[in-house]
């Protein structure tokens, strides 16, 4: 073997070691943090998690008002986000497919995905925070109604794209109105596509911090009133993760246990229903 | 009869026109959305910017007491932090890529991207509160005594590796940066190599080259922009990344050499501070950074967007 080969051959050897190794690099990070969760988090799992409220420092506790609020706010910031989301999807899939305005709301939507949600929150305190005058649940299901609109209309565009032209013609073919085609033929069709994106936009949500801070900010005790300054596992993850105090910081891991594998569970879901979509699974 | 369906002739109609012309105002609202958030971080940050002027940018000093307060503390640990990750995610995130798209057998393929991706899933929250219990202890333990002892004496870049081994601090946000925005780039590089035709690459191995010399000599130079972008959109990630970063980089508004002392960001200034801000000119000052914060990201990922255009829609969904 001649030596200039036998040296390609050793350069070809180190560079596929080295992207082996960077693969397990990532997956190790992957399962440290994972590893992490379930070995910290484990031990505060119990009844008291679900059925109490947060304690003051030193005294046991759960998380329900937090998991309360984070469930509602959820819950109301994809009712506030998923309509528009679904309707300007519906868009630029259909009315506006190829109109000059369509090219630029994609892009918008594309920076509004990748923008740093904390800005979100920003946004929302100087608009409706300090409009109010006081934190609520309000604003921040509006802000996590804001971080969830992008990624709903990716999603529905992509999958109102996925129905097959001529199942439209043969509406239109009877008569039917375009909207009529859209409600009636391609959303049934495009039905589990959109469920996806919801599950997604609802995965990405739910573990949202940064815009919380200030417009829910975190409510010590158990609180009804969407006018009202309403506690969050995220926050409160964050707070008693920096406090001081042990019992503390044992909430924050077992709420940050429930969350992860909630976000997660949310995520494999939606990637087993694309995998099921006509087309989705040969495409990764 | 006639009657009847004249009737509902009109309600398919108006059917017709309300709701393309509900459609068209949510397309229309996705742009408000984007102008009014400039407009409201422009407005909100007006006070500090009409009192500090251009010194608002140059200036260390952040003090509540005296109502002072200058950006570059907190804009030069962005950049410094976000480097980091850069250095260290870049190359890894090229390596899984490669991997999956070119090593990784079939079988394995779907479950190793999908891991990657799950990876990307987990929300920063949950980085911040690992790299501030798991990574910063060790770092504190294995790893900053020995760059303090090897690395502090060095000419030039010893510089980087003074003082104490606090845990915390610029270096460890960096990395736990870096892990945050490794997924991001691995998924957008994997979607780009698989634009790549097999044709080309066939074309290079019948001429003898090894995978390696295909990878870099084919497949690197046919995806330079998509790479490019790529590595620009987890850019903007990091710059604008809170979570993650707050919990380790030690809130200090200083601008140090080293990048084991602790520091701040834009984001983690605003995330510790915003809601104890007492007064108009702080609460305003900490808005500054976020439009700050709101231009430079704007520009970085607006530019990745733009190189990741050509790119199959579909292939990115989620990233």
């Amino acid at each position: 073997m001649s030596r200039r080969r036998q040296v390609r051959k050793l350069g070809n050897a180190a560079a596929l070691c080295l992207s082996i190794l960077a693969t397990l690099v990532g997956l190790a990070c992957l399962g440290a943090i994972l590893w992490t969760l379930i070995a910290r988090g484990m031990s505060g799992m119990s009844v008291q998690l679900f059925t109490q409220m947060t304690p003051p420092p030193g005294s046991a506790g759960g998380l329900l008002n937090a998991i309360y609020g984070s469930v509602v706010m959820t819950v109301l910031g994809i009712l506030i986000g998923a309509p528009i989301g679904i309707l300007a999807g519906t868009y630029l899939a259909e009315y506006g497919r190829d109109a000059r305005l369509s090219t630029v709301v994609r892009f918008v939507n594309d920076v509004l995905l990748s923008a740093p949600s904390i800005i979100i929150g920003l946004f929302v305190y100087e608009v409706l925070v300090v409009r109010m005058g006081h934190f609520s649940a309000i604003a921040g299901a509006v802000a996590l109604a804001i971080i969830a609109i992008p990624v709903t209309v990716r999603t529905t565009e992509d999958m109102l794209r996925l129905v097959p032209q001529a199942m439209k013609d043969a509406s239109t073919a009877l008569g039917a109105y375009p909207w009529r085609t859209i409600t009636s033929i391609v959303y049934p069709a495009a039905r589990s596509g959109i469920v996806t994106g919801l599950l997604l936009a609802i995965a990405r949500v739910s573990g949202e911090t940064a815009p919380l801070l200030f417009t829910a900010l975190n409510n010590q005790f158990w609180s009804k009133n969407l006018n009202a300054p309403m506690a969050n596992l995220p926050v409160v993850i964050f707070q008693f993760a920096l406090s001081p105090y042990k019992d503390w910081q044992q909430l924050a891991w077992s709420g940050a246990l429930l969350i992860t594998f909630a976000i997660l569970l949310l995520s494999i879901i939606a990637r087993l229903i694309i995998a099921a979509l006509p087309g989705g699974g040969t495409q990764r | 009869m006639a009657v009847v369906s004249a009737k509902r002739a009109a309600r398919q109609r108006s059917g017709e026109r309300y709701f393309r012309t509900a459609t068209l105002v949510a397309a229309l609202l996705v742009l408000a959305l984007l102008g009014g958030v400039a407009v409201a971080l422009i407005q909100g940050a007006w006070p500090a910017l009409a009192h500090f002027r251009l010194e608002f940018l140059t200036r260390e000093i952040w003090n509540p007491v005296t109502d002072e307060f200058g950006a570059l503390a907190p804009v030069y640990g962005t950049l410094v932090t976000s480097l980091i990750a850069m250095l260290v995610a870049v190359p890894i995130g090229f390596g899984i890529a490669i991997f999956l798209t070119e090593l990784c057998p079939r079988r394995l393929r779907r479950p190793v991207g999908v891991a990657i991706e799950l990876l990307a899933a987990v929300p920063s929250i949950i980085f911040g509160i690992w790299g501030l219990f798991v990574l910063a202890p060790l770092l504190q333990r294995h790893v900053q005594p020995w760059l303090i002892a090897h690395a502090g004496p060095l000419p030039g870049i010893g510089r980087l590796f003074q003082g104490p081994p606090f845990g915390i601090g610029v270096l460890s946000a960096g990395l736990v940066l870096a892990i945050m925005v490794l997924p991001f780039i691995a998924a957008v590089m994997r979607d780009v190599f698989e634009t790549v035709p097999d044709v080309l690459k066939e074309s290079g191995y019948a001429l003898g080259a090894t995978t390696w010399e295909v990878i870099w000599k084919v497949v690197v130079p046919y995806s330079r922009i998509g790479i490019v972008g790529g590595v620009m959109l987890g850019l903007g990630r990091a710059l604008g990344e809170t979570m993650a970063v707050t919990f380790v980089i030690g809130n200090a508004h200083r601008v140090s050499a080293s990048l084991l002392a602790p520091g701040t960001t834009i984001s983690a200034s605003i995330a510790n501070e915003f809601t104890e801000a007492v007064g108009a000119l702080y609460t305003s000052s900490l808005v500054a950074l976020g439009a700050l914060l709101f231009i430079i990201t704007f520009a970085v990922i607006a530019a990745a967007r733009f190189m990741l255009l050509r790119l199959d829609r579909r292939a990115l969904s989620g990233v």
